[in-house]
């Protein structure tokens, strides 16, 4: 196919119900924020629909084996594409590279992508066209900065007074110039975002569209509405809605939409290895209690395998929205636990495997353990997907002798460290909620499920090991995990502690979900490629019509 | 009564100062937070989104916070939102013409509707025209707005294409062509918001008119043998008004409150939506700053309403 011409097409119409409010994705509040700013400011790469690196600002991307990477992987170097230029005209070069680190890293600069910031000790120019990254410690997950949606580099001339306390209120975070595709035209925060060609983009063929125009606010259904039935917009993002009303849209002979599938976000049931009891007082849910029947791997392995995570794949989520899944790790897969009885749905076994080892049925019809009985409580976020969820888990754990009270909060309280029924403090004996994975499982394995991450008071409910499940067999596979630099080898780790995991039953999966988000794309747009790992618009300069 | 509106005016600060308390305690105490969009995003960990939260002060207890914010809001700076950094205030003009070119012309709308549909239904009782308006009124605001606004969307949108449901704030009317565009887009949310004014107004009117009627005033003007139409507009239909304007001054606010889900379902960039979206974001400053505005407008209003109403009726005498 020739190669379409630069600006042959009009406008491009994209839709995002929830509206980008700041185009810095330093400062960014949320996905839409960095998907609105990677129209401009763009990474040194990007990771690819198979979590390989594509050279976006790098002329190419380092390896051990062309020598851009230092044999005891503490040192990167990245040449960058000779002649790149910012859209104003001036020229981009290694010393941008070096400043964005500067920003980014500055404590005072409050950046939400300060995180990577500890493994790096420094980012230096050894020419204008030359970066060097020097980790820390040997990393092999080496592509860690420079690689990815939070790895913009900014225009140091533009953002040079906005380091430290300045970050905050920043001009130019409403409006910054970039090397991407397009260039700012206008921008009313929480509303509309136009953008147009960017005269000094660097492919000469590229970008198809003119114009963009990126509408916010609203909701995922309406957001469907406009894609799949008037065709009144190209690309709606995160059309997250219940699969009755989204189904017809795409069946129906009219439909006007597509959904290219990409898989990276765990929507899961964790299970809370603390005793959540209210009458503990200040003693509820914290590490060094143990809930009554949860620490039990007899009823762990009841619940998961009377779990029907294929009926809530096709009847919840059904292909734009996800797969079933078991596994923990999204990359690699683990194929080991394919075979596994907890992965498999199977109310008779599930009913024995509690029969077998002392739970017994009531008169009321709940099992029980001396005085202790099976009641559950089982909170996620408002949402009509997650509470049929909570309704088809809890029909068939019931029928097995459990006793489900189900509960849910609004989003916004269940996200934080400070409600009661907030997913941190975890007063509740099971919750559900997903999260996506980096190319590399290692922060997610890690910040998850080691018992040095395990939330509670002592860390103000901060960690991310909300179950509070501890392990040290597990701990030592992560250990070695962050201590191996080959490649196959890591796999290898991941899997292993991947498979810990579901055998233990620390955690029940349900459903692998889309990623980055269930995006529909208008039929006749053509050239879309998401990656997992990216932000949905990190190839808008080859998408067209 | 410059003695009243003076008094009057003292007591609104007192009132207004406590309307900002409650609101800044209840909003500081809430489980709200800015950052919790973070809560299950592994890239942004919990210490990082301590030093974000340090950044934009919220590590400083609340009631400081609050005479802090109070101080600044007095001199008319509602501080910076969180999530776009930008001035609040800004934020707030950016949305105020799509707000008044939408949910107050629909305002204006429903009074114009409902001033001749009150009017007629009560000069007409009990026939089959004020049992048409009545039924009518009685529909349109017992369905409310989030149905009506999805029904019209389905049959103007989706299946005869006619009009589309996602407002453009950029548009701006200079010519004919911008104004039939403007006419298209914003005819669905004004009809929803206006036909639900004026049912409401509606029925204000015709009872207003009806207490009149029976008087006696009116009883003298027909035995003097006036025109029924010179009865109804010039005699009822003036005193009938005194209660309606006042009426309609205390719900001019909610003009600028904009309309929460009306904007929501049209995608109209006004007030409500920036206030939904912001409670939902955890974004503060601009919650408190609309919320503040729209107490003072409510105050603000009540004033005029009041000052109206015995400038209107000379029998209402304040001092």
């Amino acid at each position: 196919m020739a190669p379409a011409a630069r600006g042959a097409g009009g406008d491009l119409k994209i839709l995002y119900w929830q509206a980008p409010t700041i185009l810095n994705p330093h400062q960014a509040g949320g996905t839409k924020d960095n998907d609105a700013s990677r129209l401009m400011i763009e990474p040194m790469a990007a990771y690819g629909p198979d979590g390989k690196p594509i050279a976006v600002l790098a002329a190419e991307i380092p390896t051990v084996a062309n020598g851009g990477v230092s044999k005891d992987l503490t040192t990167v170097t990245w040449k960058l594409k000779p002649g790149l230029k910012w859209s104003d005209g001036s020229a981009f070069s290694s010393a941008d590279v070096v400043f964005s680190w500067t920003y980014r890293c500055d404590k005072d600069s409050a950046t939400t992508t300060f995180s990577k910031c500890a493994d790096v000790a420094s980012v230096k120019a050894s020419d204008p066209n030359t970066a060097v990254v020097t980790y820390t410690a040997p990393n092999a997950n080496f592509y860690l900065w420079g690689v990815g949606s939070t790895e913009g580099i900014l225009q140091q001339t533009q953002f040079k007074d906005c380091v430290g306390t300045k970050a905050k209120d920043c001009p130019a975070n409403l409006k910054p110039i970039g090397t991407g595709p397009y260039k700012l035209v206008e921008f009313k925060p929480g509303d509309v975002t136009t953008y147009d060609i960017n005269p000094n983009y660097r492919d000469a063929n590229k970008p198809y569209f003119k114009t963009v125009t990126l509408k916010g606010g609203g909701d995922a259904e309406s957001a469907a509405r406009a894609v799949c039935q008037t065709g009144d917009i190209d690309y709606g993002w995160n059309l997250n809605v219940p699969l009755s009303v989204l189904q017809p849209m795409l069946s129906a002979a009219d439909s006007k939409c597509q959904f290219p599938i990409s898989y990276n976000a765990l929507e899961r049931v964790t299970l809370n290895f603390a005793n959540p009891d209210a009458a503990l007082g200040a003693k509820r849910s914290e590490p060094d209690t143990k809930h009554p029947y949860l620490s039990d791997i007899h009823v762990r392995r009841a619940l998961a395998m009377a779990s029907n995570r294929a009926q809530i794949a096709e009847k919840q989520y059904g292909k734009p929205g996800g797969e079933a899944y078991c596994n923990v790790a999204v990359f690699p897969r683990s194929k080991n636990t394919d075979s596994l009885d907890v992965c498999k749905y199977d109310l008779a076994a599930a009913e024995k495997e509690l029969q077998d080892n002392g739970w017994v049925k009531g008169t009321d019809g709940i099992r029980a353990k001396g005085n202790v009985k099976l009641v559950i409580s089982y909170i996620t976020t408002t949402s009509a997907i997650r509470q049929n969820n909570q309704q088809i888990l809890k029909a068939d754990w019931e029928k097995i002798g459990f006793k489900v009270n189900i509960s849910n909060s609004i989003a916004d309280t269940f996200f934080t460290n400070t409600a009661p029924d907030g997913y941190a403090k975890f007063f509740a004996d099971l919750q559900e909620f997903a999260s996506s994975q980096d190319p590399d499982a290692t922060d997610f394995m890690d910040s998850n499920y080691t018992c040095a991450n395990v939330t509670g008071q002592a860390n103000n409910w901060n960690n991310g090991n909300t179950g509070r499940y501890c392990n040290p067999d597990y701990d030592a596979v992560i250990k070695s995990l962050k201590a191996e630099t080959d490649q196959a080898k890591r796999d290898a780790l991941v899997i292993q502690a991947n498979d810990i995991l579901v055998k233990d039953v620390a955690v029940i999966s349900l459903v692998n979900r889309t990623a980055p988000t269930a995006n529909g794309f208008a039929k006749t747009l053509k050239g879309v490629k998401q990656s997992p790992f990216e932000s949905s618009l990190y190839d808008i300069a080859d998408w067209s019509k | 009564m410059g003695r009243f509106v003076a008094r009057r005016l003292l007591v609104a600060i007192p009132t207004l100062l406590a309307i900002s308390f409650v609101m800044y305690a209840i909003l500081a105490l809430a489980p709200i937070d800015p950052l919790a969009g973070f809560a299950a995003d592994p890239r942004v960990p919990p210490e990082v989104r301590e030093n974000i939260r340090r950044s934009l002060g919220l590590d400083e207890a609340w009631p400081y916070r609050y005479v802090k914010w109070l101080l600044a809001a007095v001199q008319g700076n509602f501080g910076i939102s969180f999530v776009s950094r930008s001035s609040v205030s800004d934020l707030l003009w950016q949305r105020l013409p799509t707000t008044l070119a939408v949910v107050g012309v629909a305002y204006i709308v429903g009074v114009i509707i409902a001033l001749p549909a009150g009017i007629l239904s009560a000069a007409r009782r009990n026939t089959v025209t004020d049992h048409v308006i009545s039924l009518s009124a009685y529909i349109g605001f017992s369905v409310p707005t989030f149905f009506t606004g999805v029904l019209l969307i389905i049959i103007f949108s989706i299946k005869l294409h006619w009009l589309t449901f996602l407002y453009d704030s950029r548009v701006t009317v200079h010519d004919l062509d911008s104004l039939v565009v403007q006419i298209k887009q914003s005819i669905m949310p004004i009809a929803v918001l206006g036909l639900f004014d004026a049912a409401i107004l509606t029925r204000y009117i015709r009872a207003s008119m009806l207490e009149n009627l029976p008087l006696d005033y009116v009883r003298t003007a027909h035995a003097k043998g006036l025109a029924e139409r010179l009865v109804v507009l010039r005699h009822v239909l003036r005193n009938s008004l005194i209660p309606v304007v006042t009426l309609v001054a205390l719900g001019v606010p909610a003009v600028f409150g904009g309309a929460i889900v009306t904007e929501q379902i049209f995608h109209v960039p006004g007030i409500g939506a920036l206030l939904i979206t912001s409670i939902g974001n955890g974004d503060t400053p601009v919650v408190t700053a609309v919320v503040l505005i729209f107490a003072v407008l409510v105050v603000g209003f009540n004033l005029i309403a009041d000052v109206l109403y015995a400038v209107l009726d000379p029998r209402v005498k304040y001092t």
